[in-house]
C-alpha cells in the first residue's frame, strides 16, 4: 500500500526528516510515536502534499504509484486522507456543504455516481450517529467555534464519508476526553479492513488501548529509531523516549 | 492540479484566468464621428425623434456638465478621460426597420446572447422573464409586453416610453437624479441613447421578474443608459439587470443613471449582476463604470432594495442609494464586489433618512485578489425629521493574496437623537491553511476558493432571485480564477 524509502523533507530550508523508511501493507495499522519536534507532523504533511514541505530525497510509492507526483487534491481523490492535528476553521462554509462537495469530488474521481441530497443526508446521519455527533454541528460553519473534541470527531466523520485507502491521523487523540477517545477509537476501528491502511501519529499510548496497532515505530530526530510490535508502545509509555534515544547515541 | 513544489505556479495560473466572455460582434453600426458638443446632443435627440422639452432638458444638462469637474474623491486611479475622443451614438442598422419579432432580430445579435449563455428564446419560455435587451444603446427585442400590458404594466425601452408615454416620463425623469446631480449624471442626461422604462400601476404585483441585459459592443462607444422604474401605490416589482461585454483593448466609458420611485406601500427590488470586461491581467483595457443609481421611497411604508454583484469593469464608481422620504419606508443595500488583477472598485451606498421610523440595512462584501483595490464608501444620514430611524451596517472584506487592498469608509451623520445605528466591519483573508485543508479533502484550489468566497457572500447572494443567484455564484468563481495566494 505505502512504501516510503529514504525520505528526506525540509521546511524553510531546514531538514526535518532525514531518511525515513517505512512500509505499510494493506490491512495494517501502524502507530508512529515520538517526542515533540521529532518530525511526526512533517511526515504527515509531506505525505498529504502540503506546500512548503519540500521533499529533498527519497521516494514514496502509494499503491504502486509515485505519490509525490500528485497534487494534494489528487492524493485525496486517490484515497489518501489526512486527519489534522488542528482542524482548520472556515467561516461561511456550512459543514454539511463542505462534506458534500468533498464526498462528491472524491466519488467523481473514482468514477462513482455523485450522491444526491437525500442519499447524502442519509449517509451523513448514519455516520454521525455512530460518532455520537450532534447533526446541528454540521449546519454550522466548518469547525468555527467547535470544541477540540468536536473538531476531532468531525475529522473522523469526514474520514468515514470519504472512505480513504490510506488514512493518516495526526494526533487525532489529543484534546479528547476519555469517552470521546473511545468513540473516536471505535470510528477508526470501523474503518479497519483488508483494503485499508492506517497510520496513527500519536504522543501517547492511550489511543492504542482502543486501536491495537500491527506495528509501532518511534520517530526521533527525523529518523525512525526503533520499530516493533504493539509492545513497543507500552515500553514507551513506561520508560519514555529517553532510554532508546540514549541507546541510539551509544550505537 | 500540480505537484506541491510549484503550487505557487498554480496560484498564478488560477489568477491569470482570461475573461471568458471576450469577443467582438461585427454588426453594421451607425456611428457618429467622435466628439461632444451641443450638436451631438441635438443629433441624438433628433435621431430619436424626441419632443422639444426633452431636447431642452438634455441641452440644459449638457450646459451644466460643461461647468462641472470630474470627481476625484474616490480611491480610484486611472489616466485622464478624453470625453471628446468617444463617439456618443451607435445603433445597429437593422434597428431602423424595427424588428417585429425575434425572427427579425439580427441573427448575429442573437448569437452574442447565445455565447453569453442567455438564449432569448429559451429564456422567454423557461425562465418566464420579459427581456428588454439593450444592445449597443438600442433595444433590439422586447418580449412579454402583451401579457404585461393586460395588467397595465409598462415595460419598454426608454426611447419607446418617450414616444408612447411622454407624460409619465416627463413627470418622473430626473426627479430622483437631477440633471446637475453630479458630473456623470449630467453627462448621461445630455447624451443618453436608450435604456429601460417600467411602470407598475396601483395595486399590481408584477408576476414576473423584469430583466434587461446590457451589452457594450461597437468600439469606442460610451454607454449612457437611462433607466426609470416607477412603482405606483401598493405595487411590487422585481427588476433584474445583468451585463457582460466583449474583450477589447481600449478603455470604455460607461455612465448609466438609474432612477427608482416607490409611492405609498409600493416595493421595488432591483438586482444587478455586473460583468463588464475588467481589463486583462496586466490591467490593460476594461470598462470604466461610473454609475448613478438612486431610489426615492416617496410613499409611506414603501421599500426599495438594491442587490448588486459587481465582478467586472476596470473601474467601478457606484453608490446605489435610497432617499427614505415616506414615513416607515425601508431601504436595503446588499452588495458583493469582486476585484481581481488590477481592477479597482469604489462602491457603497447612501441611505438618507428623512421620514419617521425609516429603516435601512446595508450588507457589503468586498473581495480583493491580485493587485486589486476595493473600497466600501457609504453614507448614512439621519435628518432632524427622521424620528425613530434605524440603520444596520455590516461591511466585510476578504483578501486573497498579499498584493491587494480593501478599504472601508463609512460616513455617519445623525441629527436626530432617537436614531439607532449599528455598524460592524471585518477584514479577513483566505489562508493557506484553509486552502490546504480543502485540497486534502479532494477539492481543487478553484473549487475551494469558490466555496469559501460564496460562503463569505451568502448573505448577499441569497437576496438575488433564484435564476440570478446560480449565475452569480458561478460568476464569482470565474472572476477569481487564478487569484489564490
Amino acid at each position: 500500500m505505502l512504501e516510503i524509502k529514504n525520505l528526506s523533507v525540509a521546511v524553510d530550508g531546514k531538514e526535518i526528516l532525514l531518511g525515513i523508511d517505512l512500509t505499510v501493507q494493506a490491512g495494517e495499522v501502524h502507530a508512529i510515536m515520538g517526542p515533540n519536534g521529532s518530525g511526526k507532523s512533517t511526515l504527515a504533511y509531506a505525505l498529504a502534499g502540503r506546500e512548503g514541505y519540500e521533499v529533498t530525497g527519497g521516494s514514496v510509492l502509494y499503491q504502486g504509484r509515485d505519490l509525490l507526483e500528485l497534487s494534494p487534491e489528487e492524493r485525496a481523490c486517490e484515497g489518501v486522507f489526512l486527519g489534522f492535528q488542528y482542524p482548520v476553521e472556515i467561516p461561511g462554509v456550512v459543514g454539511m456543504n463542505f462534506l458534500k462537495s468533498a464526498t462528491n469530488a472524491v466519488r467523481r474521481h473514482r468514477g462513482e455516481a455523485e450522491l444526491d441530497a437525500i442519499d447524502f443526508l442519509k449517509l451523513v446521519r448514519e455516520k454521525a450517529e455512530l460518532l455520537k455527533m450532534d447533526e446541528k454541528l454540521l449546519h454550522r460553519a466548518l469547525n468555527v467555534g467547535f470544541s477540540g473534541g468536536e473538531k476531532k470527531r468531525n475529522e473522523v466523520l469526514q474520514m468515514a464519508m470519504l472512505e480513504p485507502r490510506l488514512a493518516i491521523l495526526d494526533e487525532t487523540d489529543s484534546g479528547l476526553d476519555i469517552d470521546a477517545l473511545r468513540i473516536v477509537g471505535d470510528g477508526i476501528n470501523r474503518l479497519r479492513g483488508p483494503d485499508r491502511a492506517i497510520l496513527l501519529i500519536t504522543h501517547y499510548q492511550r489511543l492504542l488501548n482502543y486501536v491495537t496497532p500491527d506495528k509501532v515505530h518511534v520517530l526521533a530526530g527525523g529518523k525512525i529509531i526503533k520499530s516493533g510490535s504493539s509492545e513497543l508502545a507500552l515500553e514507551v509509555e513506561h520508560e519514555g523516549y529517553g532510554p532508546m534515544m540514549a541507546e541510539l547515541a551509544v550505537a | 492540479m500540480t505537484s506541491p513544489s510549484n503550487s505557487t505556479q498554480t496560484i498564478d495560473d488560477f489568477t491569470d484566468g482570461d475573461y471568458k466572455y471576450g469577443f467582438v460582434t461585427d454588426v453594421e453600426a451607425e456611428t457618429i464621428p467622435i466628439g461632444l458638443d451641443e450638436d451631438t446632443v441635438r443629433f441624438i435627440s433628433a435621431k430619436k425623434n424626441e419632443p422639444e422639452w426633452l431636447l431642452e432638458w438634455r441641452l440644459n444638462a449638457f450646459r451644466n456638465w460643461l461647468t462641472m469637474t470630474e470627481p476625484h474623491w474616490a480611491k480610484l486611479h486611472y489616466p485622464p478621460i478624453d470625453y471628446q475622443a468617444a463617439s456618443y451614438y451607435s445603433a445597429p442598422k437593422s434597428q431602423d426597420d424595427g424588428p417585429k419579432s425575434l425572427d427579425e432580430v439580427d441573427p448575429e445579435l442573437l448569437e452574442v446572447y447565445k455565447k453569453l449563455g442567455i438564449p432569448l428564446h429559451e429564456q422567454e419560455a423557461l425562465a418566464g422573464i420579459a427581456v428588454d435587451a439593450v444592445f449597443d444603446s438600442v433595444s433590439v427585442a422586447t418580449t412579454f409586453k402583451a401579457k404585461l400590458g393586460e395588467m397595465g404594466i409598462i415595460f419598454c425601452s426608454m426611447s419607446e416610453a418617450i414616444q408612447e408615454h411622454p407624460d409619465l416620463v416627463r413627470q418622473y425623469l430626473g426627479t430622483v437624479v437631477p440633471t446637475g446631480d453630479n458630473f456623470y449624471a449630467a453627462l448621461n442626461s445630455a447624451v443618453f441613447t436608450d435604456g429601460s422604462f417600467a411602470y407598475i400601476p396601483k395595486g399590481v404585483r408584477c408576476p414576473m421578474e423584469l430583466s434587461t441585459y446590457f451589452r457594450i459592443n461597437a468600439a469606442n462607444t460610451g454607454q449612457f443608459e437611462r433607466t426609470l422604474v416607477i412603482a405606483d401605490e401598493g405595487s411590487y416589482v422585481s427588476y433584474l439587470e445583468g451585463c457582460t461585454a466583449p474583450q477589447r483593448d481600449e478603455n470604455q466609458l460607461h455612465a448609466a443613471v438609474v432612477e427608482l420611485i416607490t409611492l405609498d406601500d409600493a416595493e421595488i427590488k432591483y438586482s444587478t449582476v455586473q460583468n463588464w470586461y475588467p481589463g486583462d491581467k496586466n490591467g490593460k483595457g476594461g470598462i470604466y463604470n461610473f454609475v448613478t443609481k438612486r431610489g426615492a421611497c416617496r410613499g409611506r411604508n414603501s421599500k426599495i432594495s438594491w442587490t448588486q454583484v459587481e465582478t467586472g469593469s476596470a473601474i467601478t464608481w457606484k453608490y446605489p442609494s435610497c432617499l427614505l422620504i415616506g414615513d416607515n419606508s425601508v431601504g436595503e443595500f446588499y452588495s458583493v464586489a469582486v476585484t481581481n488583477n488590477y481592477q479597482q472598485a469604489d462602491t457603497g451606498t447612501k441611505m438618507i433618512h428623512i421620514g419617521k421610523n425609516t429603516r435601512s440595512t446595508i450588507i457589503a462584501k468586498g473581495i480583493s485578489a491580485g493587485h486589486a483595490q476595493s473600497t466600501y464608501r457609504g453614507l448614512v444620514r439621519i435628518a432632524k425629521s427622521a424620528h425613530g430611524a434605524r440603520n444596520y451596517t455590516q461591511c466585510d472584506s476578504l483578501l486573497i493574496g498579499d498584493q491587494c487592498g480593501a478599504h472601508t469608509v463609512p460616513y455617519i451623520e445623525v441629527k436626530n437623537a432617537s436614531a439607532h445605528m449599528e455598524h460592524e466591519a471585518t477584514t479577513s483573508k483566505i489562508s493557506d491553511d484553509q486552502l490546504f485543508y480543502c485540497q486534502s479533502r479532494g477539492l481543487s484550489t478553484e473549487d475551494a476558493v469558490t466555496m469559501i468566497v460564496n460562503g463569505f457572500c451568502k448573505q448577499v447572494l441569497q437576496n438575488l432571485p433564484m435564476e440570478f443567484a446560480v449565475e452569480a455564484q458561478k460568476l464569482v468563481g470565474i472572476s477569481l480564477e487564478g487569484s489564490v495566494g
